[in-house]
């Protein structure tokens, strides 16, 4: 359960960092290449300072990491938390894929045994539930 | 099986819903969720041992079941709330393994008639937080992941994911 708990926290900060539209549009903007504080502050209606708050929050979560490249230090996106936030629900979705296909067998057996059966219908339906 | 299973859960939410559709009238899916020795044979990560204790799907009425792995015993139990065949259970839901009792989650399943036979299931859980749903899903995820896979997974994952992001 520690796995999941400490799992749970982390997925926190990554749902509160994109909670924001803001913070999404940045991090869309960086998925096609790392940008400066400077290229970020262009395409929004916002200071500088508060493009910067934003950045804070989403290297906090470690959804984002600067460089180093001369003067100025381009922020970067890192894919790791993002995949984590995305495979937390598939692998749950998964999880019920997988019962729901083990039911598609179930009701197959059902509806053949509904076809098969004509008058006494539960003493029939009890010996092939049985018989399996 | 083209049927896919669609799991929404909006961030900072406490609810999630479960989607999907089937090749069978709702009548039997009804049954499938209703009836324990129906119940058993679907219900569970596979590789656990599955045994329903007590089904009585009436209003009002309870049901637990044990899924088991090696001497581990993991427990849920709840009430019906209310069951109207074969459109609709309503009722809770709660985890017996959990350090502290009242998690409760109160879970809704309809049962929607399509047309050629067919029928489609949506189900709502809603959570006492979102941590709860959180915790839970988390859960289900390891539950439904062999370990080791997971580990390698994992791994893998964020390997695959390092190596795009140099790339850029």
């Amino acid at each position: 359960m520690s796995y999941a708990i400490t799992q749970s926290r982390r997925l926190d900060a990554t749902f509160a960092a994109l909670a924001d539209p803001t913070r999404r549009a940045i991090l869309a903007r960086l998925a096609s290449g790392d940008a400066t504080v400077n290229d970020l502050t262009k395409p929004f209606k916002m200071s500088q300072p508060a493009i910067s708050k934003h950045l804070k929050v989403l290297e906090r979560a470690g959804l984002i990491s600067h460089i180093q490249v001369a003067q100025s230090r381009p922020r970067r996106i890192e894919a790791a938390p993002l995949k984590e936030a995305t495979d937390w629900l598939e692998n749950y979705r998964k999880f019920w894929e997988e019962q729901f296909e083990r039911l598609d067998e179930l009701l197959e057996e059902l509806k053949l045994a509904s076809e098969t059966e004509t008058t006494d219908t539960h003493k029939k339906k009890r010996r092939k539930k049985n018989g399996k | 099986m083209a049927n896919k299973t669609e799991v929404k859960a909006e961030p900072g939410k406490q609810e999630l819903y479960i989607i999907r559709e089937f090749d069978a009238p709702r009548e039997l899916l009804f049954r499938a969720h209703t009836e324990a020795g129906l119940y058993e044979k679907w219900v569970g990560p596979k590789d656990m041992k599955m045994s329903v204790e007590k089904m009585d799907a009436v209003a009002g009425g309870s049901f637990s079941f044990v899924h088991e792995r090696g001497g581990h015993q993991y427990k849920f139990f709840g009430v019906y709330h209310d069951v109207t065949a074969p459109e609709r259970l309503i009722g809770t839901f709660e985890f017996d393994g959990l350090p502290e009792r009242g998690h409760v989650i109160l879970g809704t399943t309809r049962f929607e008639e399509l047309p050629n036979g067919r029928s489609r299931l949506v189900h709502q859980s809603v959570f006492q937080s979102v941590q709860d749903r959180d915790g839970m899903v988390a859960s289900g995820m390891e539950r439904g992941v062999t370990e080791g896979y997971e580990k390698l997974d994992t791994m893998l994952g964020t390997m695959i994911a390092r190596t795009h992001a140099a790339e850029k």
